[in-house]
């Protein structure tokens, strides 16, 4: 698991700089001298850059916990109602029209992730049982789905409309050094709270009763387990609208190469998530689209494939 | 001493044990048996601590087992579930190493120290359970006989004193019941408190040391396997007239009426 861990951190480490040189203008030795080249990398791809890399960390490390936690491979971070939650937070922002004032949307999208976390613990929480837990977080998931709709069916102008539903697609264009300090603190904070719920992942892979047995608190780990998705879930919305597939697609990709315990998977998962969104974003950039191809979409139209052909494996192993 | 007094368990607001009082000891194989639907299951659970007691308690050497902090319980007592459910496909090594998981981080045990006997009882567990040669395989890829094995090195691994097993035999064939059987009654003979829910009533009659019958959640007889086995218990909780027959150690239960 170290090697694995130590090969994809240097493959981070090779690909962001290689990332700050694409885009619609390369900056780069072969290419023409592009004006104004410091600001561009120091104050859009930069920034840019390591939000990719923080989200998809976020994101790859989560749907690690998911899997592990709800014993499922087809689980993803989303399943909770977090992503949603956080999704109409923002939503309600840019409906008050209260998104061009810095910090209100990110906040806005983080009480949202709160309120559904809150949400989740008061109809689930007493119980520690992750059966009910997961009916909860897809109740959570379909209001927070159906008041969004709701939002955009009443919004005070079309621009508003055009601006949730764009927004709601997920992208990094234009973000700053200032999204980077609200996103990357709660996303290794939540990824810490994660890392440390490992071993009872582990005993979890025997089953609920056996983990118990093995000195697992299920209802400890659940407030766990909601902390952690709800900080990396809500802080990724929060700066970059919902972006799919990732939390589902990393944790499958790496587990071949892991003992395939979940506490073996987060670290490489985050890290492969963490390359995955900044390969993807630096693509969608400098693809000669008329406007650039939203990064959410992107992953998703890479993601839905991949699902699919995950299903008929699992389809195929179980007949 | 593991004790249950006047214990009560409640599944979905429906009594499964009731007054169930005993004290089990260590070093002897103890078999719980009883028809489907008894409260087997679910009295061995609250014994283990995993189920709360709706009324009564249950005492762990002296102390309420359901007030004995969860890893520390989780060192003295280990448990196997009915249903050896592994959900990802772990190597056969990776899996007997979970049974460590209690054991990580006690407070005065130094890093080292504690790697060096999680190592040394995971080897003793694999070895145990003729784990050896599987070490690297896949769960998916083992036998149900392989599995049971394996279920039980991990509960071995965790060195607890207490080992409570809910139908560890099930499922398995006539040489692997017994190689399992065998192998509780040495860790039982080794001084731990071995406890199994039983459905084969000869493996209990041949293997444990006392058996506990109960039907309906009550204890309807707790004694040597020769009397609370008898005939007259089995045809009155089973309602199937039936013989033993053979030698002590040996025995077969024919069932049905046998010609006079």
């Amino acid at each position: 698991m170290r090697r694995l861990s130590l090969l994809l951190l240097l493959a981070l480490a090779a690909a962001l700089p290689l990332s700050l040189l694409a885009g619609r203008a390369w900056i780069a030795p072969w290419a023409d001298p592009v004006p104004h080249a410091t600001t561009i990398l120091m104050e859009l791809r930069l920034p840019r850059g390591l939000l990719a890399v923080v989200i998809g960390a976020g994101l790859g490390g989560a749907g690690a916990a998911m899997q592990g936690y709800l014993r499922n491979p087809l689980a993803d971070p989303g399943l909770f109602g977090i992503a949603p939650g956080a999704a109409f937070g923002a939503v309600m922002a840019l409906f008050l029209g209260l998104a061009s004032v810095p910090f209100v949307l990110p906040a806005f999208a983080l009480v949202g992730a709160g309120g559904a976390m809150a949400l989740l613990a008061l109809i689930a929480g007493r119980t520690g049982g992750i059966a009910l837990f997961t009916l909860a977080g897809l109740m959570i998931a379909s209001l927070a789905g159906t008041l969004t709709s709701l939002a955009i069916s009443l919004s005070p102008n079309p621009f508003a409309t055009s601006e949730i539903v764009t927004w709601l697609m997920g992208a990094l264009t234009d973000r700053s050094w200032a999204d980077l300090w609200i996103a990357a603190p709660l996303t290794l904070a939540g990824l810490a709270v994660l890392w440390r719920t490992g071993p009872s992942l582990d005993a979890l892979t025997l089953g609920e009763q056996a983990a118990v047995s093995l000195g697992v608190e299920a209802k400890r780990l659940q407030w766990w387990i909601v902390l952690g998705i709800g900080l990396v879930i809500g802080a990724g919305v929060a700066v970059a609208g919902i972006i799919g597939f990732v939390g589902l697609m990393v944790p499958h990709l790496v587990r071949p190469f892991t003992d395939r315990r979940p506490s073996s998977l987060i670290l490489p998962s985050a890290l492969a998530g963490g390359l995955l969104v900044l390969v993807a974003d630096t693509i969608c950039r400098i693809l000669p689209m008329a406007s650039e191809l939203r990064l959410g979409i992107a992953l998703s139209l890479l993601g839905a494939p991949f699902f699919l052909a995950l299903l008929l494996r699992l389809r195929r192993e179980l007949a | 001493m593991l004790m249950a007094s006047d214990l009560a368990v409640s599944r979905a607001h429906r009594k499964v044990v009731e007054d169930v009082s005993l004290a089990l000891e260590p070093g002897v194989l103890t078999a719980i048996c009883g028809p489907n639907g008894a409260g087997k299951s679910s009295l061995l659970a609250a014994l283990a601590g995993l189920l709360p007691a709706a009324g009564g308690a249950v005492k762990l050497g002296g102390r309420g087992v359901s007030s004995i902090p969860a890893r520390e319980r989780a060192r003295l007592i280990g448990f196997l579930p009915q249903q050896a459910d592994v959900a990802w496909d772990i190597s056969v090594a990776t899996l007997v190493s979970l049974g460590r998981l209690p054991w990580r981080s006690v407070p005065g045990r130094p890093a080292r120290a504690s790697r060096d006997a999680d190592r040394d009882a995971i080897a003793k567990a694999m070895t145990a359970m003729e784990l050896d040669l599987l070490a690297d395989r896949p769960v998916s890829q083992l036998s149900g006989g392989e599995k049971a094995r394996a279920a039980m090195g991990r509960v071995l691994a965790g060195e607890p004193d207490w080992i409570l097993a809910d139908e560890p035999l099930a499922n398995l064939d006539l040489s692997h019941q017994q190689a399992l059987a065998v192998s509780l009654k040495e860790q039982a003979n080794a001084g731990r408190g071995v406890v199994v829910v039983m459905h084969d009533l000869a493996a209990a009659m041949n293997h444990a040391g006392r058996v506990i019958v109960i039907d309906r959640g009550r204890i309807v007889a707790d004694n040597i396997p020769e009397r609370a086995l008898s005939r007259e218990v089995i045809e009155n909780v089973w309602q199937v007239p039936c013989q033993w027959l053979g030698e002590r150690g040996a025995r077969a239960l024919a069932m049905g009426q046998l010609p006079a």
